[in-house]
């Protein structure tokens, strides 16, 4: 049971974590999300300190600022004139070392650690539960099923509007499309996966399963929908390959996860490049 | 007032800032900031891996092996970009993450294994510039110097190539070498600030101090002379101010110092500083209003 809901809220992670990356890796914003990966710890930090709770509810609106404000400030700095990799590193670093610093002054007595944080402890997971309508599951299920719920909520009602902001940024704002608010609408989503991930993968880890994942179906699809079912089913096969491998190795369970999206992205890249060079050979033939 | 071994890691982390300033300057200008980043989390592995051959401590190993993993993420990231149809912000970030969660995976089995003990490498994640020994002071030192040494000397070269490649080739400079070498001194600079700082804040270091440089000036040696400048006071007083209460941790600090740094330079810089900005709209506007 226990190694059920362990494997339960991998795949979860895999799924929301490959929804939300989809539109990432079109509108070329993967660094955003790694950015953003490191401000939730700050936002995390923050609204505990404020309500001195760990409540998941809290988390998740703490992150759902710090996310907003990761993705306005960048834009702020690039809008004077900073470059755009430079406005993400100033900003991120800036605010994950302000978040590190407040949970060494502040949050030294929970279970905040900042290795927690960033590696996350996806074995833990099942200890931690918590009962709605008479239905008990572990908080990180909850979490997870919840942010998804979101996600695919927005990308239902939105879906038209993400693609034509995506592709065509300039048609949407003629045709009087909210381009603003959609993006940092996404960029809430891209906070609530993050931290709904975080408690089982650790920050860090969530970039490779929000990032890893898209780019791979990415490569193979020619379509978004395409891009979509691809996207998710890497996810879920990394984390499910991953947690197998990792219990094999008596290692992290997070860690063998990512290095499970590495090996599936290798994997595709080199067979896509054998397709090519055999339709190729094809062609040549004829 | 200032004890002995607290004087030696002050020059350190001065020494460190100045270093990561003059290199991050050259990527910053180049647009491979994040290319750092991803460097700098990629050293993780090769820490562990370097441990788990050698069984020893011993930094220059460790550093070896840091440098390797680095250097080959940021092939990987090229490799990518170049063989794939993603775009450079991709293969950054799944480099980065991927690079990270192996060496977590690697740390783990580290930690676990009787000869492990948590071995101390945990404190490459975060740093640990407080607590440094002479002996890992001794080779902060000597690869500080010898990378702003070689800025110096490929000074030249490196401001043709980054302005204008297509000439730099037309003369016949070697642009692959100087490329390799500027790479090379960025890894290296990154593998020296990691025992100090730790592997995330390292890339601040890379990072703010060129961005706050380039505010304040458009000339290159003026750029590299302020953000050295910047690097090496976010290192004395990131240090100062950490020592003077247990439990703070070095690494944020120093960011911080240079975070509010870029701050004050976005603010007041006579160019492309916001209050001046601000103050030349307020005139133009008068300009206009004239009859």
């Amino acid at each position: 049971m226990m190694e059920f809901w362990v494997v339960l809220t991998g795949i979860l992670v895999g799924i929301t974590c490959g929804i939300a990356g989809v539109f990432l890796i079109l509108r070329k914003m993967s660094m955003i999300a790694d950015a953003i990966s490191h401000t939730v710890l700050f936002g995390i930090v923050m609204a505990y300190i404020v309500t001195h709770t760990l409540n998941g509810f809290w988390m998740l609106i703490g992150a759902a600022c710090a996310g907003i404000l990761t993705a306005y400030l960048v834009q702020l700095l690039q809008s004077s004139g900073i470059q755009e990799d430079a406005a993400i590193g100033v900003v991120f670093t800036s605010l994950f070392a302000v978040g590190v610093l407040l949970i060494t002054l502040f949050a030294g007595d929970v279970h905040l650690d900042v290795e927690h944080v960033l590696m996350g402890e996806i074995a833990f997971v099942p200890w931690d539960r918590w009962t709605f309508l008479s239905l008990t599951m572990p908080k990180a299920v909850w979490m997870l099923l919840i942010v998804l719920f979101i996600n695919v909520t927005f990308l239902i009602l939105f879906y038209k509007e993400m693609k034509l902001s995506t592709f065509d940024p300039m048609y949407a704002a003629t045709i009087g499309l909210p381009i603003v608010l959609l993006h940092y609408g996404f960029m809430t989503t891209v906070s609530f996966t993050t931290v709904a991930a975080f408690d089982s993968v650790g920050a860090i880890l969530v970039v490779a399963m929000l990032i890893g994942p898209a780019a791979t179906a990415y490569i193979i699809s020619q379509t978004i929908k395409q891009m979509f079912i691809w996207s998710v089913s890497f996810g879920v096969a990394s984390a499910v390959i991953g947690y197998y491998a990792a219990k094999f190795l008596n290692t992290s369970i997070a860690g063998m996860m990512a290095a499970t999206v590495g090996v599936l992205f290798i994997a595709i890249i080199v067979f896509k490049k054998m397709m090519d060079n055999s339709k190729k050979k094809h062609l040549q033939a004829e | 007032m200032i004890s002995g071994n607290l004087l030696w890691v002050l020059i350190g982390t001065m020494l460190l800032g100045v270093a990561a300033g003059i290199t991050g300057t050259f990527s910053f200008l180049q647009k491979q900031s994040l290319v750092g980043d991803a460097a700098a989390h990629a050293a993780l592995p090769g820490i562990a891996l370097a441990f788990l051959f050698t069984g020893q401590k011993e930094l220059p190993i460790l550093m070896i092996g840091a440098a390797i993993t680095s250097a080959l993420a940021v092939y990987c990231i090229q490799w990518i970009t170049s063989y794939s149809k993603l775009k450079a912000d991709a293969a950054i970030g799944i480099v980065l993450a991927v690079f990270f969660g192996v060496g977590i995976v690697f740390l783990t089995i580290v930690n676990r294994s009787p000869l492990g003990n948590q071995s101390g490498l945990n404190d490459f994640i975060f740093g640990k510039a407080a607590t440094m020994t002479k002996n890992d002071l001794m080779w902060l030192f000597l690869s500080a110097t010898i990378i702003i040494a070689v800025s110096l000397l490929c000074y030249k070269e490196w401001k043709l190539l980054i302005f204008d490649p297509v000439y730099a080739k037309g003369i016949g400079l070697p642009i692959e070498a100087l490329k390799a070498i500027l790479t090379a001194l960025i890894v290296m600079t990154i593998v020296t600030g990691i025992q100090a700082v730790g592997v995330i804040l390292m890339s601040a270091l890379l990072i703010i101090p060129a961005a706050s440089a380039k505010l304040w000036s458009k000339k290159l040696t003026t750029m590299l002379i302020v953000s050295g400048a910047i690097g090496g006071l976010s290192g004395i007083a990131g240090t100062f101010i950490s020592s003077l209460r247990t439990g703070l941790s070095t690494g944020p600090i120093i960011v911080l110092v240079a975070a509010g740094m870029f701050f004050i330079s976005y603010l007041v810089s006579p160019q492309a500083g916001q209050i001046s900005k601000y103050r030349r709209k307020v005139q133009f506007r008068r300009l206009g209003d004239r009859p």
